[in-house]
């Protein structure tokens, strides 16, 4: 897959999109333990492939990249030889790999389910917003009995 | 030709607000250009799911990213720190934390205490009644009685320690460190129509409750009951001077992208401290080759933009995180020269509240401490809400050589050269630096933080502009004079925080507002004699 044939008219190609699958899926499994599904789910990758925007040019060539040192089709590799791929690619991240990962991230961690994993509410912070207490104020006792600290300017 | 106005304000962001709403009480015929437009609080990225996303994106601090209509480039590709701004109504306080700290007297007599650098022309008394009616007009929240300033009364109770807060106090104690609730320009109850705050969190780029101050909800709508006129979607090329050498307007592109001249007997520049360089030396002529205002050779010229590393670590006990407004104290420990340190002047240390949950992992993940794979969700779990991070304000000295000059290639969307950066990190402020970097990490260590480590300053873009048209007595080693009109040309004066004379160790934008109202008043108690 070369750097054009990542992207069309539509976004990222389909070769594309199994490559972004493949690599969403090594950077955050699914897990049992915690109950969260992975960044490779069906619904967090549709959000990334709605979200991509800008981006998508950029993210088009991070997985021609990836793909190339893969042999032209790391999403069909053995598990062991994909990982080799990525680890080359990841070594050698640029400004590309960057804005890929920030877009997988940034899909996985308003998915509902991996923020209820997290405790959170799965909704946007306005209009209910959120509790903080107070703290503990008394800790300012020390600082309160200090002497001026600010010099004097003629 | 528009029909001339009386004055004629260039930028709608804090200290033209500022500066529109004090002369509005003259009647004088005022007109304030922007390049932006309103924003409207439903399009903050607090109202989405996708806000954090979006602070990488249409919200990110960085114009060349963002990439609004409104915004102008600007090549920053020969510096260590980059540019943030933001360009609507409001201008950079949409887009900030609202931390709202003071310059201390001291920094403005860097010369006489410290040997180095520049006195500013007009001292910390000057200023202090500017300060409280802006503290009223923004709506200021904070504690009375911090022992690193001098007297003050905030309006509003303080932001809430919280979790995050209490880790660093107590931790602060420990040390025998000076620590205090920051003032915040955050309604901590409902003020002058605003909600107060709710701990929104995504709160830096937009308060969808308009809890936070911004010029669009506090200055703004009080100046323009009083007759301001307020044209957005407006960009100056240039500042035209007629054969006395005086402006006679300005020459700009209206919404529609058609290109006018607005006629007017005052010009006042609140562009910050690249704008308004930029707009001057776009401005010069066969009078004023070197550019408008600057036969100091000064335009441009001490570009301060306060290096900031950010040092964080990860608690055990789970702190604020994503909730509440990103800071709530600082330390003013470290800032008053001290001459058994390597370095002269100091910073405040700022104690942040934590980050969402994108912010996590994509600042984890770029900084090595987030792994991919199997260990992923276990690692995440116990970064998240667990971070503790402290900003290093450091005060950069006014430098020459650190500058903003015209990109000979880059334009903007109407043609217009775009500023280009040089600036460097001096050798005082890399120790100072280093200072508060190790400083911060003692503060984490007793707060019993893991993975501490630091980012100096790839990640952190404070957006402080300032001191490219300083002021100062002398013309021919200052832009401005004492109360802001330019020394060569008298009906062209300037509010940002381009004249500033050094930067302190403090966010700015309380001391660009208190010195824009100042300047006013200045003019409006000289106006029979404004241009002799």
């Amino acid at each position: 897959m070369s750097n054009q044939q990542a992207t069309d008219a539509a976004g990222l190609s389909e070769a594309a999109q199994r490559v972004l699958r493949c690599v969403a899926g090594m950077m955050i499994p699914a897990s049992e333990e915690y109950r969260v599904p992975g960044a490779d789910d069906d619904t967090i990758f549709a959000d990334m492939l709605r979200s991509a925007g800008r981006d998508t040019a950029a993210i088009g060539r991070a997985l021609a990249d990836l793909d190339a040192r893969g042999g032209g089709n790391v999403a069909d590799l053995d598990p062991a030889a994909q990982q080799a791929a990525v680890d080359g690619w990841r070594g050698a991240a640029g400004p590309d790999f960057t804005l890929l990962q920030r877009l997988v991230l940034q899909c996985y961690y308003r998915d509902d389910r991996v923020m209820l994993s997290l405790g959170m509410e799965a909704r946007p912070p306005f209009p209910k917003g959120y509790v903080i207490e107070q703290g503990d104020w008394s800790l300012l006792d020390p600082v309160c009995a200090r002497p001026k600290m600010w010099r004097d300017a003629p | 030709m528009d029909e001339p106005v009386d004055v004629l304000i260039i930028g709608a962001g804090a200290s033209g607000a500022a500066v529109a709403w004090s002369l509005a009480e003259t009647r004088m015929r005022i007109v304030c250009m922007e390049q932006g437009g309103w924003v409207r609080s439903g399009d903050y990225p607090a109202n989405g799911r996708d806000g954090e996303a979006r602070r990488y994106g249409d919200w990110d601090i960085h114009p060349g990213r963002r990439g609004m209509a409104a915004d102008y480039p600007v090549n920053d590709d020969n510096s260590v720190m980059k540019v943030a701004n933001f360009n609507a109504v409001g201008g950079g306080t949409v887009h900030w934390t609202a931390h709202f700290p003071r310059m201390h007297p001291s920094d403005f007599r860097v010369r006489t205490l410290d040997g180095v650098a520049d006195d500013w022309p007009l001292d910390y008394a000057a200023l202090e009644p500017f300060y409280a009616v802006n503290d009223r007009m923004m709506g200021v929240a904070g504690l009375a009685g911090d022992p690193a300033y001098p007297a003050h009364q905030p309006l509003m109770p303080p932001l809430p320690l919280g979790r995050t807060g209490t880790q660093f106090a107590r931790a602060m104690n420990r040390l025998g460190w000076h620590w205090w609730p920051s003032d915040a320009a955050i309604a901590t109850t409902e003020y002058d129509g605003r909600g107060r705050c709710i701990n929104l969190g995504q709160c830096t780029p937009g308060c969808a409750q308009g809890a936070k101050a911004s010029t669009d909800i506090t200055y703004w709508p009080q100046a323009i009951r009083a007759g301001v006129e307020l044209r957005t979607h407006c960009r100056v090329r240039e500042i035209s001077t007629g054969a006395d050498g005086m402006a006679s307007g300005v020459v700009y592109f209206d919404a529609d992208g058609v290109e006018r001249f607005q006629a007017a007997h005052v010009v006042v520049l609140a562009c910050n401290g690249v704008g308004t360089p930029r707009l001057l030396l776009n401005s010069a002529s066969a009078r004023f080759p070197g550019g408008l205002a600057n036969s100091s050779g000064l335009v441009g010229r001490n570009l301060m933009l306060h290096p900031w590393p950010i040092v964080a670590g990860y608690v055990d006990e789970e702190v604020d995180g994503y909730r509440g407004p990103m800071l709530c104290m600082w330390s003013k420990q470290f800032y008053e020269t001290d001459p058994a340190r390597d370095f002269l002047r100091g910073y405040t240390l700022q104690f942040g509240r934590g980050i969402g949950p994108v912010q996590e992992a994509v600042y984890s993940t770029e900084a090595g401490h987030l792994p991919w794979g199997a260990g992923h969700h276990q690692a995440y779990r116990r970064l998240v809400n667990h971070r503790l991070n402290i900003g290093v304000a450091a005060e950069d000295l006014p430098e020459a050589h650190n500058r903003v000059t015209l990109d000979p290639v880059l334009k903007d969307g109407n043609g217009i050269p775009a500023a280009k950066i040089d600036y460097t990190l001096g050798e005082n402020t890399r120790r100072m630096m280093e200072h508060g970097i190790a400083r911060a990490s003692e503060i984490l260590a007793a707060c019993g933080a893991h993975t501490i480590a630091t980012s100096r300053t790839a990640l952190n873009s404070p957006g402080h502009l300032l001191g490219t048209a300083r002021m100062g007595d002398d013309p021919a080693r200052s832009v401005v004079n004492a109360w802001g009109r330019c020394h060569d040309v008298r009906n062209l004066f300037i509010v940002d925080g381009s004249i500033w004379v050094t930067s302190g160790g403090v966010n700015p934008t309380s001391t660009i507002q208190a010195l824009a109202l100042y300047i006013a008043d200045q003019m409006k108690q000289r106006l029979a004699t404004l241009f002799e």
